[in-house]
């Protein structure tokens, strides 16, 4: 059993007195003061993440963007300056091997990948790099990962960094300065909510958490952000999504890019779009407050019809909700079907994605 | 309720016999654990449950934990506050937040149950 290991800002999880879990191999915060006034600080005002748990990968040389064509689903070749994109990583045979984020620099690109498959996908890039001229190197460890996320991540952000980070447009990031160091701010996040990630040398990561915590930032765990990103239906990887599941199917048919030119999945993505029946993701809001939970089976008339692949009481919405996979005939929003709660059947309707979504 | 009189269940439910009634609720320990939580299901007055029998679940946003009861009987009475106000259970669980009462099964008796320091013993073993 490998060593847990810590991010930089361990320590202060352990000062702030979080409840600490091992995720993806990492010792990491599950909540600081509660799940749900977490959550309402990102909804409302500005919440804090340690996501230094993440992979931060980084390409260089003239054969990178070959590389990414070849092994992300969405395009790349497209990509401005300063662009972020979402994408998949698919095997060959369409299943997910991973779903990630593309940074295109003017000197080269990034991605950021789950924890959880940081040496899968590693291996994966090693795999398909031969014969080109592109080098990934692996920051994760070397550098920290924090989220600024909330209506008020602008404020909170102001005047911290060289680059003025309130005027990144979404899905864009800026090479920068933090307290004379180098830095990235992105504005992107996985919560439902306006708001910045930042990636700092792991020296930087204690001074800016303690600068975001002094202009009001909440910090928030891993529980609120799994209850946020289901309010906001944002597929998590494990769960949603996996090697037996597709893009289409999981309903990310918009960061599949069949028309790019060939990228490894891509044969087999054309041909699983003609085939019927494919179980595909929905949203449910149950009746009650009683939550569904993973691996669930989802009933419809006449027998099951889906299985939960997550689901929680949310905060904001005060509903119980969750995401599942379902057959196609049963998919449509307003189907009533039910979620057997180990042997309670709990009524649910299906809704249309995502059940949460910020006002403009 | 005076935790050094409860019997504890190493699942984390307290009981407190008075004649044969026994009152039950979930430690301070559980109810932190648990975090917020959102969700409880009671049973039906009149059902009766065996020693370690699931009597019903607790939800909070991140788990559902199915409670066990710690001793036979009967259900002669459960706290609907406790379930009305799921959000407030962490406040007082070993008081104003009991989950049930039950009617202790003839010849049923809590002797199989922790004592106070068997139960904070068993805490610090799993390292709380």
């Amino acid at each position: 059993m490998a060593e847990t290991l810590r991010t930089p800002l361990y320590a202060r999880h352990l000062a702030l007195k979080a409840r600490m879990v091992p995720f993806a191999g990492w010792d990491m915060p599950v909540q600081y003061a509660g799940v749900i006034a977490e959550h309402a600080a990102v909804r409302s005002g500005v919440g804090l993440f340690d996501v230094s748990h993440m992979a931060r990968l980084n390409f260089s040389g003239p054969g990178a963007l070959e590389l990414l064509e070849k092994v992300f689903t969405n395009s790349v070749a497209t990509m401005k300056d300063g662009q972020v994109r979402y994408g998949l990583v698919c095997n060959e045979a369409g299943g997910i091997l991973d779903d990630v984020l593309v940074y295109k620099w003017a000197y080269g690109y990034a991605m950021i990948a789950n924890a959880s498959n940081r040496e899968k996908i590693v291996g994966w890039l090693n795999q398909h790099k031969t014969g080109l001229d592109v080098e990934v190197q692996d920051a994760t460890m070397t550098t920290a990962l924090i989220a600024v996320q909330g209506p008020k991540s602008v404020a909170a952000m102001a005047g911290l960094f060289d680059a003025d980070a309130s005027a990144l447009k979404y899905y864009f990031a800026t090479p920068t300065r933090y307290r004379d160091t180098a830095c990235i701010v992105s504005r992107t996040g996985y919560t439902g909510e306006d708001g910045f990630e930042v990636a700092v040398d792991a020296a930087q990561a204690e001074p800016l958490w303690d600068d975001l915590i002094a202009r009001g930032a909440v910090p928030c765990g891993l529980g609120a952000r799994d209850t946020l990103r289901l309010e906001a239906a944002m597929p998590l990887y494990g769960h949603e999504l996996n090697e037996a599941t597709d893009p289409l199917q999981a309903g990310l048919g918009w960061a599949v890019k069949l028309d790019k030119g060939p990228f490894l999945g891509r044969d087999a993505l054309v041909a699983a779009k003609e085939l019927p029946n494919r179980p595909v993701r929905v949203g449910l809001e149950l009746e009650g407050k009683r939550a569904a939970r993973e691996g669930s089976p989802i009933v419809g008339r006449t027998g099951p019809v889906g299985t939960v692949t997550s689901g929680s009481y949310v905060p904001f919405l005060q509903k119980s909700i969750a995401m599942g996979y379902v057959d196609p005939a049963v998919a449509s929003p307003g189907t009533t079907l039910s979620v057997d709660a180990r042997g309670t059947a709990i009524p649910a309707t299906v809704v249309p994605l995502p059940f949460y979504k910020r006002a403009k | 309720m005076d935790q050094s009189s409860l019997r504890y269940a190493p699942t984390h439910e307290w009981a407190h016999l008075d004649g044969d009634t026994v009152t039950v609720g979930i430690t301070l320990f559980a109810a932190e654990q648990l975090g917020d939580i959102t969700y409880l299901e009671l049973p039906k007055l009149g059902k009766a449950f065996k020693a370690g029998e699931e009597f019903g679940v607790v939800e909070s946003v991140k788990s559902t934990s199915p409670l066990y009861a710690p001793v036979a009987g009967e259900i002669i009475e459960v706290n609907k506050a406790a379930a009305d106000s799921t959000d407030l259970i962490k406040d007082d669980p070993f008081g104003k937040f009991w989950f049930l009462k039950l009617k202790l099964a003839p010849g049923a008796t809590l002797d199989h149950l922790l004592n106070k320091t068997q139960y904070d013993m068993q805490l610090a073993s799993e390292g709380h």
